[in-house]
């Protein structure tokens, strides 16, 4: 199925949020996801799983001022 | 002696040191590292983006900031509407557990002055959400007024536009501030070298906040030490009460006694 992930459209198989963030080789602690615009708290990213169409924002810190 | 017992107060915390420093522009993590503890500060900002996932190499941020330490101050820097900036502090808030967050909600890219209206309109969000609101706004006592109404823990206006290096440029509009609200008034952005720093606090201020006088320095490390500096003597000056301003001299030595 289709999602996107950060503006980009992505492939992926059915799973949990925390599931696709290992796929993607990222470490869950120091980021922030939104699901279809609304924020998910970390202690859902494993019940939560990805339908068609989902659209996912991961963000982190970077520098700035 | 004085500055031991200073402390600058917001929302019920104390920060030790009254300089605030930004995290971007750096050469490399190492240097950004150096850079903040020369500058003393205890309260860091830092930008919220994408997580780049096509390239997973990119070391996090947090990975060289030690969070025992520093107090995270995530901005909405590159926000146009006040949707945008709550949409970012929402996630900032979920990233790095703090409801802190450094509200800037932009009005052109040209100036990067703030959008006052929209500005308004996020602050008022986000205090109802529980956020402890640090607005960047112009030097304007009528909008900071507003901003201290609406709930916010500080009101920070700049000195001069975002990276200029152009100093305080209006000290009149920062002295008026700082009569019309009673949270701290912290200048952010405008400071281009440690005198400009000091000024601020000469002034009163209660801190200043800086990126770019700092990173885009030749030696960056050096000038952070160096605005640590300046941001504690200013500080001390005012304490202190400096004299006033005289057209004519007063002389410094007894006038009695001088060989005829």
């Amino acid at each position: 199925m289709k999602i996107q992930v950060n503006g980009e459209e992505k492939i992926t198989s059915s799973m949990s949020v925390y599931d696709f963030l290992l796929t993607i080789d990222c470490d869950p602690r120091p980021i922030a996801v939104e699901l279809n615009r609304s924020i998910l708290a970390k202690k859902d990213y494993r019940t939560t799983f990805l339908l068609e169409g989902d659209q996912l924002e991961i963000v982190w810190f970077v520098g700035g001022g | 002696m004085i500055l031991q017992n200073d402390s600058l107060k917001i929302a019920g915390r104390e920060f030790r040191s009254r300089l605030m420093v930004g995290t971007g522009k750096y050469a490399d993590f190492s240097q950004m590292a150096k850079a903040i503890e020369a500058s003393g500060a205890d309260i860091v900002t830092v930008a919220v983006r994408r997580v780049n996932i096509s390239d997973r190499n990119k070391e996090s941020l947090l990975d060289h900031l030690d969070l025992k330490k520093y107090t995270l101050l995530p901005n909405t820097a590159g926000c146009y509407s006040a949707d945008e900036a709550v949409r970012t502090c929402r996630l900032a808030r979920e990233a790095g557990l703090s409801d802190f967050v450094k509200l800037e909600v932009l009005g052109d890219e040209k100036t990067l002055f703030p959008n006052n209206e929209e500005l308004l309109k996020a602050a008022k969000i986000l205090v109802t959400e529980g956020f402890t609101v640090l607005p960047y706004t112009s030097d304007d006592p009528i909008v900071c007024k507003k901003l201290e109404d609406l709930g916010c823990a500080a009101v920070m206006p700049l000195g001069a536009p975002i990276g200029s290096g152009l100093g305080i440029r209006n000290p009149y509009n920062l002295r008026i501030i700082m009569e019309t609200v009673s949270v701290p008034v912290i200048v952010d952005a405008g400071v281009g070298t440690a005198s400009d720093a000091a000024i601020a606090m000469e002034l009163g201020c209660d801190g200043v906040l800086m990126n770019s006088a700092i990173a885009g320095a030749q030696n960056p490390i050096a000038m952070a030490e160096a605005m640590n500096l300046a941001v504690r003597a200013g500080r001390l000056a005012y304490l202190s009460g400096r004299i006033p301003r005289k057209l004519y001299a007063t002389a410094s030595s007894p006038l009695e006694g001088v060989i005829e």
